[in-house]
């Protein structure tokens, strides 16, 4: 393992998050105090509980998991789509490094950031609404494997782009939608059988009832099956990665 | 003297089906100054790309210190600093950060000394804190070849490094240049100004729609493929030249003062015995005579000609 070279990668695409603290940190907190504010106060006055939670606490890890999802993509579609467009990625393919190295230096780098703005969520969260982590382990592992997850598919999407509309129409076009149908502001349960099943086929929801499952104990489907998906996108997402650096897909002609 | 890179049967076909390198075989010498000759288009960046890892090979094979390019990638490249040809540099980082991230993506403990020397081999010292967005074209050029030098190559590749650059950074170039030959490092350069491989290269190489022509030292191909040419400076000056000359390959200069005979080196005779002989029985007197060999710049625009 070239190992200064992923710490080569890994400070540099932290210190590009440096220069921009405003928007990656910033940004992120105040829209999702924006949510907190809109969706907790207007429609909390009328659904006052859900499953014994108080809705402003019951959104809380549903408006954690949005903000990591669509950071990590953000930030790791990003973080490799402008050296490409700019060229400079001309050193990383010279350099001795190896793909898996190349992939833990971006994918790693993007993953800390949005684990970082996840968690500032959070804790904004807390001067709102009560918090309960009933299991900080569990929460953690989600975290972590949710933002690595996201990181990988944004990292995809900035190989894949060649143009920066493509960057953006994945996130918009796809995430988007399926973070707000998949259960961050209500729970599945509440939806007709019809949608409830159709909501089964979001990869969403799995992440999100697992994650909330490890603030309040409740979720919509059971944990393994919330760790079976978030372990499958993953092996997925490893999976067309390694295929992308065999074939040098969009990197090398 | 060992080769260092080894190109064996290197073909490259582009996506599109444009092959921009037919079958290249090429030994690059340790420790040589290696110019790379070619027009617009030849395949000078493609076969640089191929050995450093930015473009995939097609057919064939190179090695480098006897590891192979594909298989045994990290040795490869570790040995290799690349200053492309585009001017493609970071744009918010600062000087000193860009060229330190490229010494630890080739794996190198950081040694601020080393950059320290580098930078000021480069007259960048003074810039070293500032953000590359706010540096000249000229100067952006030094940070690709400080990046390049950040990692301690053994092999240097230069493709185009002096397009665009002053006559100062130029002298600058070649001065480290040839400190890093004697210091034993290999260096690969590409480059318009035919001139300045004449004055750094020790062997060129002519490349030309993807095929190589050929590689020589370069003054044996001076030798070989150069032509002399003497210049008769006339005392009075002629109208045409005479019959009595017509079988020497002679020409007259515009204004009649001057007659230019052409003659081969390689060829066993160069016939100026005969012609002074001609010129002397049909009385022409000369005040001065002088003779010229032909540039590298010459030699190369008529290889690409014939070749093409
Ligand atoms: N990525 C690519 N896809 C398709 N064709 C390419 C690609 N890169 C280069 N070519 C073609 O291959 C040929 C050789 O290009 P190359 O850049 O190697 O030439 P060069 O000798 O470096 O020229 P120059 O002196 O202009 O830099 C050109 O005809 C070019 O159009
Ligand atoms: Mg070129």
């Amino acid at each position: 393992m070239n190992w200064r070279a992923i710490l080569a990668i890994y400070k540099f695409e932290m210190a590009r998050t440096g220069r921009t603290l405003g928007q990656s940190i910033v940004s992120p907190v105040i829209s999702t105090v924006l949510y907190f504010v809109v969706f907790g106060s207007a429609i909390g006055s009328r659904i006052t509980e859900i499953d014994g939670v108080s809705y402003g606490s019951f959104i809380v890890p549903g408006l954690i998991m949005l903000s990591i999802l669509t950071q990590s993509i953000a930030n790791a579609s990003f973080g490799i789509y402008f050296p490409r467009f700019v060229g400079t990625i001309f050193e990383v393919l010279s350099a001795p490094v190896s793909f898996l190295e190349i992939v833990i230096g971006y994918v790693g780098a993007a993953a800390t950031k949005s684990m970082l703005v996840g968690s500032i969520i959070l804790a904004t969260a807390g001067f709102f609404v009560p918090l309960q982590i009933a299991h900080p382990f569990w929460m953690a592992l989600f975290l972590v494997l949710t933002a690595v997850t996201f990181s990988l598919f944004g990292f995809i999407i900035g190989i894949w782009a060649d143009n920066f509309e493509k960057l953006q129409i994945i996130p918009l076009l796809v995430i988007t939608p399926l973070v707000f149908l998949g259960g961050s502001f209500y729970s599945i349960s509440m939806l007709p059988p019809f949608w409830q099943t159709v909501s089964l086929f979001n990869p969403v929801v799995y992440l999100i009832s697992g994650f909330r499952w490890s603030f309040y104990e409740i979720a919509d489907v059971s944990l393994a099956v919330s760790l079976g998906m978030i372990t499958f996108f993953l092996a997925a997402c490893l999976t067309l990665v390694w295929w992308i650096f065999r074939t040098g897909y969009q990197l090398k002609s | 003297m060992r080769p260092i890179i080894s190109i064996k049967d290197l073909s490259k076909t582009y996506k599109g089906g444009f092959t921009a390198l037919k079958d290249i075989n090429l030994e690059i010498e340790q420790g040589e100054i290696f110019g790379l000759l070619g027009p617009n288009g030849a395949g000078k960046t493609t076969l640089i790309s191929i050995i450093c890892g930015i473009v995939n090979p097609g057919q064939g094979s190179v090695t480098v210190d006897g590891f192979d390019i594909i298989r045994d990638y990290r040795e490869t490249r570790s040995r290799i600093g690349l200053v492309p040809q585009e001017l493609t540099t970071d744009t918010f980082e600062t000087v000193w950060h860009t060229v330190s991230y490229t010494r630890g993506l080739f794996g190198k403990p950081a040694s601020p000394g080393h950059i320290e020397k580098v930078l000021k081999a480069l007259s960048l010292w003074d810039k070293k804190d500032s953000t590359i967005m706010t540096l000249s074209g000229g100067m952006k050029r030094r940070v690709l070849i400080a990046k390049a030098l950040s990692h301690e190559p053994e092999i240097l590749f230069l493709d185009e490094p002096t397009a665009g650059v002053d006559v100062e950074l130029r002298q600058d170039m070649w001065n480290i240049v040839r400190e890093l030959r004697s210091s034993g490092v290999t260096i690969i350069l590409t480059t318009h100004y035919i001139e300045e491989a004449e004055q750094m290269a020790d062997r060129i190489g002519v490349i030309n729609n993807g095929e190589i022509i050929v590689v020589e030292e370069k003054k044996e191909l001076m030798r070989k493929l150069g032509i002399k040419r003497l210049t008769l400076d006339l005392q009075t000056s002629l109208k045409k030249i005479p019959a009595a000359l017509k079988k020497h390959k002679l020409d007259l200069s515009d204004d009649g003062k001057h007659l230019v005979y052409t003659y081969d080196t390689m060829a066993e005779r160069t016939g100026i015995t005969a012609l002074l002989n001609d010129l002397g029985k049909s009385g022409i007197k000369f005040k001065d005579i002088h003779t010229k060999q032909s540039s590298l710049e010459e030699i190369f625009v008529t290889l690409v000609k014939r070749s093409s």
